[in-house]
């Protein structure tokens, strides 16, 4: 079976050691995590785990039932790209005297959509939220110019379906 | 010691106490039904040892002469009587002397509640005197695991524990109390837990599912049963029974699974797996109708899962969602509770008899018995084989005991040959395959049944990774019967060796010690036998004792135990020799 890329939900109680319970379960099977964030969710109290991994449908069903055994996980969905919509954010720390020197760096900013977070006397910091390609894209036009720091996050993602959370969470109470 | 609510009626409250930490954890073992549980005392517990020696009348305590020992007699305690066995333990080496008991009962799905001792709070992650983090190394080997670092959380936490712990998949769960938490006084009061809103434990059963399942049962030619110790945890071994007979299907068994039916019973037609019988295995992949019953294709009952049953339709009664397709695709998943599934099924299954395709089982018997099982339980050479030892305990017995093993050729051959008449009688590590179990989970065992006859049947390479258990086999003179199959190797890997590499032992010849000497020294009747016309009246003499008793058998050394699917072999190449 071939790998592709799966964004895994996990809908759970907010508690400690939750997390090293859930990466355990990818660490038993010499999985990697390729991004993990871990946020709440639409519903209060509960917590969302967006997770990406890169592997078979066989493994990403396997790796899911055994998420959602956990005691403190509600629900736990994978999907394909194409299921969710899907974006990262990225943060870039460049020397200020560029955007002076170099007046490129003020089209590639404008080129793609990113904004100005904070200016100050050594350097700036640029945002920049969208599909991976497109953070790789700017970070390629700006790298010649000197990037001081850059970070980006896990992917974060909603899926086209519906989730139902509210409705089996009002299920497990009345069972 | 005064109770709980002679204490609340002094207190003049209602629903609470004002009690410590420590105090409040024996009140909720006791409020759970708990009498018994195993441990070992060190600093961290301490607080919680002194309430155990002011309630030691209405709580034992067994003091194990190891930690793991204490895990695996929890295990044996609850896999007899179906409740929950409970460990403890102080933090550090003691909390990781538990994981191996942790990871057995995890992958055999034995509901264990476990509690150890923590440094302080204020000392948590500075790296104290007999501090590990036994939260993090136990994560992947329990159900569930919690740290509660206030008195106060002592109840819901506790009443949760032996709520997760039972329901459902039954499984272990490790409960960690800091030192504070226990020395804090708090107001009490313990409610039962009854749900958890994130979990889930028993599926609803889907209808559906159920009448697609009686259909596919009903229009079968070769409907074939394996089912697993699902029908134990799940109390449906009438229901199991009802369906065989019924529907009149061959049924095996999983070595979790043994016992639910009688071995005598005419459609119980033996085990699977590696070490299991041969008609079971091999027209496994002949049936047309496989219904898998609370067994989840362990890749030692499966083989190579490419040639395993692909022409069957599959039937997958499973109360663990997760098990679902997890190896073998399910064309039918039944989820839900054994008894309950199993329940709503009975009344769709028209009566039926296959018995052109149950003579297939009889015929393949008759070849396994002239090849293999004659010359084990009846043999003719020299020296003494391990199946008749077992074949003298069955005829001693009656059939009613409850055997105990350890992990190796003895429990391949005990579980092979052991015939059993009654539900929960063979207690064995099947998952994790932990040698040491065995000494320890007899002693659990038998405490969790009293009236049965419990024999722990071990080998002289796994029987000394416990020994020491004999002090507590001494002391509270627990009338278990020990036999050891002494062949002085380690016989299965031994067995691999001859058969897999080239006879080359590496390190599985045993230097052993004199096991009858042992016992005595630990004041347990003892004797060995060397020769088959002593066996017969000594196994007899062992099982009309009513005290503990030790027996050593020499066996063959150099026996190996068949029928044998090499590891990832099909099912279909089971090897007779």
């Amino acid at each position: 079976m071939e790998k592709q890329w799966f964004t895994i939900s996990v809908y759970s109680e907010n508690n400690v050691g939750l997390l090293n319970r859930i990466s355990g379960i990818f660490l038993k099977r010499h999985i990697n995590i390729e991004s993990l964030n871990v946020s709440k969710s639409e519903i209060d109290e509960v917590s969302k785990f967006t997770i990406v991994v890169n592997t078979t449908q066989q493994w990403v069903r396997n790796i899911v039932g055994q998420i959602e055994k956990q005691i403190e996980v509600i629900k736990a969905f994978y999907h394909t790209d194409e299921e969710t919509i899907y974006q990262e954010s990225a943060l870039f720390k460049i020397a200020s005297n560029l955007l002076f020197d170099e007046r490129q760096i003020q089209n590639i900013i404008k080129e793609n959509n990113s904004q100005i977070v904070t200016v100050a006397r050594e350097f700036f910091v640029l945002a920049k939220s969208g599909r991976r390609f497109e953070i790789d894209q700017m970070y390629e036009e700006l790298k010649p110019f000197g990037i001081m720091q850059f970070v980006r996050s896990g992917r974060i993602a909603v899926s086209k379906e519906e989730m139902q959370i509210t409705s089996l969470l009002k299920e497990f109470q009345e069972s | 010691m005064e109770t709980l609510k002679e204490k609340q009626k002094a207190q003049k409250s209602a629903t609470t106490i004002k009690v410590s930490g420590a105090e409040a954890i024996i009140h909720c073992l006791l409020a759970e039904g708990v009498d018994l549980l195993y441990g070992y005392p060190g600093g961290a517990i301490m607080p919680v040892y002194d309430e155990l020696y002011k309630f030691q009348d209405r709580l034992t305590h067994i003091l194990t002469r190891h930690e793991q020992g204490a895990t695996h007699a929890a295990q044996g305690y609850a896999r007899v009587s179906g409740k929950v066995g409970v460990a403890m333990a102080t933090s550090g080496p003691g909390a990781t002397n538990l994981v191996t008991g942790l990871a057995d009962a995890q992958i055999d799905s034995t509901p264990m509640v476990c509690i150890t001792g923590q440094v302080p709070r204020h000392l948590l992650g500075s790296d104290a005197f007999q501090e590990t983090d036994i939260i993090g190394i136990s994560t992947p080997v329990t159900k569930w695991n919690y740290q509660i670092t206030k008195a106060s959380e002592i109840p819901e936490i506790m009443a949760k524990a032996f709520y997760i712990a039972k329901s459902g998949r039954p499984g272990p769960v490790l409960v960690d109390i800091t030192k504070n938490a226990q020395f804090d006084e708090f107001e009490f009061a313990y409610e039962a837990c009854t749900g958890v809103r994130s979990y889930n434990p028993v599926p609803k059963p889907d209808m559906k599912s159920i009448e697609s399942a009686a259909e596919l049962i009903n229009t079968a030619k070769k409907p074939y049963i394996v089912w697993g110790q699902g029908v134990i945890l799940g109390e449906a071994e009438a229901q199991l029974k009802a369906l065989v007979e019924k529907a009149g299907i061959p049924a095996a068994w999983t070595i979790l699974g043994a016992s639910a039916l009688d071995t005598a019973h005419p459609l119980n037609v033996g085990m699977v797996g590696m070490h299991g019988n041969y008609g079971p295995n091999i027209l496994t992949n002949e049936c047309d109708v496989l219904i898998a019953i609370g067994m989840r294709f362990d890749d030692r009952v499966t083989g190579s899962l490419d040639t395993y049953a692909k022409q069957a339709k599959v039937i997958h009664f499973e109360i663990d969602r997760a098990e679902i397709d997890k190896n073998v695709k399910a064309d039918v998943a039944v989820l839900g509770d054994s008894k309950e599934t199993l329940g709503l099924l009975l009344p769709l299954i028209q009566d039926n008899k296959h018995e052109a395709w149950h003579d297939e089982f009889k015929k393949k018997y008759q070849i396994e018995f002239d090849q293999v099982i004659k010359n084990d339980i009846h043999p003719t050479k020299e020296g003494l084989t391990m199946g008749e030892v077992i074949e003298e305990i069955n005829l001693a017995s009656e059939n009613k005991a409850v055997i105990v093993t350890d992990v190796g050729q003895h429990q391949m051959i005990a579980c092979r040959y052991a015939k059993f008449n009654r539900s929960k009688s063979n207690i064995t590590s099947g998952g994790l395959g932990t040698m040491g179990f065995a000494l320890p989970a007899a002693i659990g065992a038998k405490m969790g049944a009293m009236d049965r006859e419990v024999v722990a049947i071990i080998g002289d390479g796994g029987y000394q990774m416990t020994i020491q258990e004999l002090g507590v086999i001494f002391q509270h003179n627990v009338p278990v019967k020990i036999v050891v199959l002494n062949n002085d190797h380690l016989g299965m890997v031994r067995q691999w060796q001859e058969l897999f590499f080239d006879k080359r032992y590496a390190s599985t010849v045993m230097v052993n010690p004199d096991f009858v000497k042992i016992a005595e020294g630990y004041h347990i009747e003892s004797k060995r036998v060397t020769e088959r016309k002593d066996l017969r009246a000594t196994v007899q003499e062992m099982m009309a004792s009513k005290k503990p008793y030790f027996l050593e058998v020499k066996v063959e050394k150099e026996d190996n135990v068949f029928p044998m699917i090499p590891s990832g072999a099909s099912v279909s190449d089971i090897r007779l020799k």
